[in-house]
């Protein structure tokens, strides 16, 4: 990363978009869906995503065949694109099989100018191989994939945050509201047609009784 | 504070109230809860039944405003999470962007780093033992822990000009050489703070009332704490010898000889136990690292612009309270298409309700205090 690149940052968020602007808050052109070594950056090594094909996915190919989208390395970190439809039976074998007994982390990302608009990212972490890998999971924006809770107890909190910052909705989850948010606050935070300046001005007013939080 | 208005929650939960029951709500406004937290207790007399925790009083859309700025621009935001470690938030952020990058701080970088990072862990745990033990009623301590979290404060403001929310490092390095004395300042610290931390022990360890007050309450054992995601002390407390610092060494871990302390109960004193152990660790971590601070340039070969390559990273480090992991997504410009950050102390709460139930009252605070919780951190 030498100083080659004299582009100026951006002006970060000139544009106080009114709701319901375009996608994509940023100015950069498509921005691609899942990234493909042939998208990768302009400069150092040519492909930072390189297929996958190490013990540990052969194993999750050979059971879940087809379901297994993709296997990828992305600098050294290792991830699968799964199905959502299996995704409590990968999770379970994930657990019990493969022992990632911990998931760290449940996350999810919005693309929005592709099919299936979000990706669930899920970080699993196993204590015996000291290893970690990701679930990538490619949602529709209607689709309500299945909770996880029964299978790793911590996703309890992380669902309910994905579910207030994206408006994901989780099948199975025991209480599926928001977290950090209002109750009743209009609105998902963390979606790209969200602007930065955005917010739930008619709870603000009703239950701050000022004009603007800002 | 008493409150006993029914809660929908509860009900929805199926979870009705009986005839002796009642609700009762603690904080956000409450000086135990450490910060802006809210904890509705279903009570049958002085015994807690069940908990529902309300966060997010402390919400400023970190992660949507990391998305709104430049990679070095968001760095100075990540202090304001967990706002008693913030060099250890810094850490783990600068180490994430330079995966992303493919760039490496130099040596010496990542050796001061370390001797930071190490010293935030102490003071972390100082603020917590204080406030622990004032929360159960130990007053004296608070000040003692207040003292030496002083000199560390007073090391960092010489190192970077700020005492709490320090933007110590920047990506692929530091900014500022050590100041003329520094590891004289640290050794100093260091060798002091033992003779501190003795004091602590005279004052808490064999202290009767600190034992009736701390042995087994709030216990989780080492399959509750991994289903739940506690990780740092909380983990090892159960008696998992386990530490990112070991398992995967970051900064310059892996040059310095430690222990990782472990309990066996994993209940309120346990983790006391771990903690201070952890106090002595870092200490002796300090004083390694001082003996060993390589020559050389600070700052890696990074640009003014940062635009990392499409792609996206997870880096996690071990932070005071637990695991804090970052991960980014690239786009290729110059800004992160989207920052996560996994808090610990927010997963850790989550392990609340399952340490209070049978409890009584008073106990809510002490295991409140116990889990070293950071409403910065939590509702981020």
């Amino acid at each position: 990363m030498a100083d080659e690149s004299k582009v100026p940052p951006k002006p970060e968020n000139s544009q106080p978009d009114a709701p319901g602007a375009p996608p994509a808050t940023k100015s950069t052109p498509a921005s691609p869906a899942v990234p493909k070594p042939a998208a990768a950056a302009p400069k150092p090594p040519a492909s930072l995503q390189i297929p996958l094909d190490n013990d540990l996915s052969r194993r999750y190919r050979a059971r879940f065949g087809a379901t297994i989208l993709d296997a990828v390395e992305d600098r050294k970190q290792h991830y699968l694109v799964i199905d959502a439809a299996q995704l409590s039976e990968i999770a379970r074998y994930s657990r019990d099989e493969e022992k990632f007994d911990l998931l760290e982390d449940y996350t999810a990302v919005d693309w929005p100018r592709r099919e299936k608009r979000f990706d669930l990212i899920a970080i699993l972490y196993s204590f015996p191989h000291n290893i970690r890998l990701r679930l990538k999971i490619p949602i529709a924006a209607n689709e309500r994939p299945a909770s996880l809770v029964d299978i790793w107890p911590t996703a309890n909190w992380l669902e309910r945050e994905i579910f207030d910052m994206f408006g994901i909705e989780f099948t199975g989850h025991p209480g599926l509201k928001r977290i950090l948010l209002p109750d009743g606050w209009q609105g998902h935070p963390l979606r790209k047609d969200y602007d930065i300046l955005q917010q739930d001005t008619a709870w603000v007013r009703e239950n701050l009784g000022i004009e603007s939080g800002q | 504070m008493a409150d006993t208005v029914q809660d929908d929650a509860m009900e929805k939960n199926g979870t009705l109230l009986g005839a002796d029951e009642l609700v009762l709500n603690m904080g956000p406004q409450h000086p135990s809860t450490h910060g802006v937290l809210r904890v509705k207790l279903k009570l049958d007399g002085e015994r807690v039944r069940g908990t529902e925790c309300v966060i997010g009083y402390l919400h400023r859309g970190v992660e949507k405003i990391a998305e709104n700025r430049t990679y070095q621009q968001f760095a100075p935001y990540v202090d304001r999470m967990d706002y008693v470690a913030a060099v250890s938030n810094g850490l783990g952020y600068c180490e994430a962007v330079e995966k992303l990058l493919n760039v490496e701080a130099p040596p010496r970088a990542r050796v001061i780093r370390t001797i930071l990072t190490e010293l935030q862990r102490i003071a972390s745990h100082l603020i917590w033992l204080g406030t622990h033990a004032l929360d159960i009623g130990a007053l004296t301590p608070l000040f003692y822990c207040f003292r030496e979290r002083e000199e560390i404060l007073k090391i960092f403001e010489k190192y970077c000009g700020a005492r709490l929310t320090t933007h110590a490092f920047r990506i692929g390095g530091l900014q500022y050489e050590a100041y003329d004395g520094f590891e004289k300042e640290v050794e100093r610290f260091c060798n002091d703070f033992e003779r501190h931390i003795q004091e602590y022990v005279d004052l808490l360890t064999g202290n009767s009332i600190w034992i009736g007050r701390t042995r087994n309450v709030g216990v989780l054992s080492a399959a509750d704490c991994i289903a739940i995601g506690a990780t740092g002390p909380i983990l090892r407390a159960s008696g998992v010898k386990w530490d990112l610092r070991k398992a995967q060494p970051y900064a310059a871990y892996d040059q310095f000889q430690f222990e990782i302390p472990v309990g066996t109960n994993g209940d309120t004193y346990d983790r006391y136990m771990v903690r201070m152990e952890e106090m002595r660790q870092s200490r002796l971590i300090c004083l390694q690292a001082i003996e060993k601070i390589p020559a050389g340039p600070i700052l890696g070969k990074v640009g003014k612009v940062l635009k990392p390559p499409t792609g996206e990273i997870y880096h996690s480090i071990e932070a005071p309270k637990g695991i804090l992991g970052y991960y980014i997504v690239s786009d290729g410009t110059t800004q992160p298409y989207r920052v996560r950050i996994r808090p610990p102390s927010f997963v850790n709460l989550q392990a609340f309700d399952k340490m209070v139930r049978g409890h009584l009252v008073a106990d809510v605070v002490a295991i409140i205090g116990t889990l070293d919780i950071v409403l910065g951190e939590v509702d981020r």
